[in-house]
């Protein structure tokens, strides 16, 4: 088992000692609440902290897609571009319109980034750095990540513009459609592990990924999610909700300062969490590469803590997001609709029986293999 | 003591949103106003430690029914625009309706409730064990309703296509 391979570079030693500690000297209640609340800023912390370093990456890669240097000004390597970026955005006057409905036009962002926040607590960021991690963790994830279009609906309507509402309109429907294709891509996984919960199903991958033990249809199922992972949070080539040249920003045409901050900061850190779900449920999450028997190899991998195995595994999944969105054409409306329902939704229900006859029959690698997985 | 104020918090926006989504002039206003009502639910399912119904609540009506809702609307006249007020007789019965209806529920409410008050769920249910439920043929298995339920979505789905085919 993992745990019996010394881990001293784990952040969970740390919490552990945090916990114990509190608990020696206070009483149940307020070691609760000193926990929440801290569990509380740190996600908090993360997402910004995240999103700037997001940001800084991107545009870096971008530039190198492009031929360009990118941010180079601000700091060493242009590092603190972001972080100027960041204070710019906080102290710009947000710019009241008067003919918009006004509730609407301010609750909107809040949906954004209030789904994104409680999706975000649902990943599993190291080995015990997970704040969120219900039996049902994969349902969860779908259900609340999707309340995020209402606030894309919202705010196109609540704009009172005709850009805004035609660019809600398309994200609504590009959202509600490929949601339904991430979905039963991670109902296949869901098929070929037996669980619903992130931990378990991390867990389950100690030695085999989920995406070679289930081999074709696993396969098949990890780039439907990417695709339509990346179709749901309107980038790359499926970013025709805010097609500038024709549509100005889309649904956040009218937003200025913190506001249109906010649908920025939801856009990118759903990259984020596609990813960082993807890698959780296909690509053994935060679990370091094991080989069963290779002892002294399985001890060297276990010195790099954990959170370095996640993000270095969700940073190759952004890059890939990247390299997609820089290297294909934007796609019509049709053309996208036509690709979700046409193309992607078969193949995954074909995936999905596939998966089943695998699972029953005993044809996935741990099935197969005993002795090496 | 805090499950106490969490549940006083989410009955009285449940209570107060509920008020709001039927008295709102604006359509779409209801509309948001409903989808808080069922942000709460939501939110009482967890509170009674049933994730499960959590999620579905979440998933189904949230981020499935309102959405539906708002593009329905969206493709109406004009939703922003103010709905008049009905006439006054019209509003008197349906006041009468609602106190009836009021009236009906409440008073099963009150007569099951001492009832079910006993079998509050101590554990969390495994989805494992929900699945096998939905799924199984046995007592207390469900495979046939399921079943049934799904034929009469497909019916729906053949239904609506049927209505706006092209002849």
């Amino acid at each position: 088992m993992i745990l019996n391979y010394s881990q001293p570079l784990e952040i969970s030693n740390l919490s552990a000692w945090l916990d114990t500690t509190l608990r020696s000297n206070l009483s149940e209640f307020w070691t609760l609440l000193i926990e929440f609340v801290l569990v509380g800023v740190l996600l908090l912390a993360a997402y910004a902290v995240i999103a700037l370093v997001l940001i800084y990456v991107e545009r870096k890669i971008t530039a190198f897609f492009q031929a360009r240097f990118g941010p180079n000004r601000v700091g060493q390597y242009g590092l603190l571009q972001s972080l100027a970026d960041m204070i710019k955005i906080l102290l710009k006057e947000i710019i009241h319109i008067n003919k918009v409905d006004k509730f609407l036009f301010y609750a909107a962002p809040f949906f954004m980034v209030g789904a994104s926040m409680m999706t975000f607590g649902a990943i599993a960021f190291g080995k015990g750095l997970q704040a969120v991690d219900f039996n049902i963790g994969v349902l969860y994830v779908t259900a609340v990540s999707s309340l995020g279009i209402i606030g894309v609906l919202l705010a196109g309507w609540s704009s009172n513009n005709k850009y805004s509402m035609i660019g809600a309109m398309r994200s609504g429907a590009q959202f509600v459609s490929y949601e339904l294709s991430a979905g039963f891509a991670l109902m296949t996984i869901v098929v070929l592990s037996g669980t619903m919960q992130f931990s378990e199903m991390i867990h389950k991958q100690e030695y085999c990924w989920n995406i070679f033990n289930g081999h074709i249809s696993s396969i098949i199922a990890f780039f439907i999610y990417l695709i339509s992972g990346h179709a749901e949070t309107n980038r790359g080539p499926f970013d025709l909700p805010e097609a500038e040249s024709e549509l100005t920003a889309g649904y956040h045409t009218e937003y200025s300062g913190l506001q249109f901050g906010f649908f920025y900061l939801a856009e990118y850190l759903n990259m984020f969490i596609i990813a960082s779900i993807a890698t959780a449920v296909f690509l053994g999450g935060w679990m370091p590469i094991q080989i069963k028997g290779w002892e002294a190899f399985n001890q060297i991998m276990n010195y790099i803590p954990s959170y370095v195995w996640f993000f270095s595994k969700t940073g190759v999944l952004i890059f890939f997001s990247l390299w997609v969105r820089w290297s294909f054409p934007r796609l019509r409306i049709d053309q996208l609709l036509n690709l979700e329902w046409k193309y992607l939704l078969p193949i995954n229900l074909v995936n999905l029986l596939v998966m089943v006859i695998l699972v029953l029959t005993g044809l996935t690698l741990t099935d197969l293999f005993p002795s090496w997985f | 003591m805090a499950n106490q104020i969490i549940f006083y918090v989410l009955a009285t926006i449940i209570a107060i949103f509920s008020v709001l989504a039927v008295t709102s002039n604006k359509i779409i206003r209801s509309a948001l106003y409903l989808l808080f009502v069922l942000l709460s639910t939501a939110g009482l399912y967890l509170l009674l430690g049933y994730p499960y119904l959590f999620g579905v609540q979440i998933a189904v009506y949230a981020g499935g029914v309102m959405v539906l809702f708002i593009f329905a609307i969206f493709l109406t006249n004009k939703p922003g625009d103010k709905v008049d007020k009905e006439r006054p007789i019209r509003r008197i019965v349906a006041a009468i309706t609602a106190f009836t209806g009021l009236a009906f529920c409440g008073h099963i409410i009150y007569y099951n409730v001492a009832r079910v008050f006993t079998t509050v769920i101590a554990e969390e249910t495994k989805i494992q064990v929900i699945g096998r439920t939905l799924m199984g043929t046995e007592k207390y298995q469900y495979l046939l309703p399921f079943e049934v339920i799904s034929i009469l979505l497909l019916a729906c789905i053949v239904g609506s296509i049927m209505i706006a085919r092209k002849r």
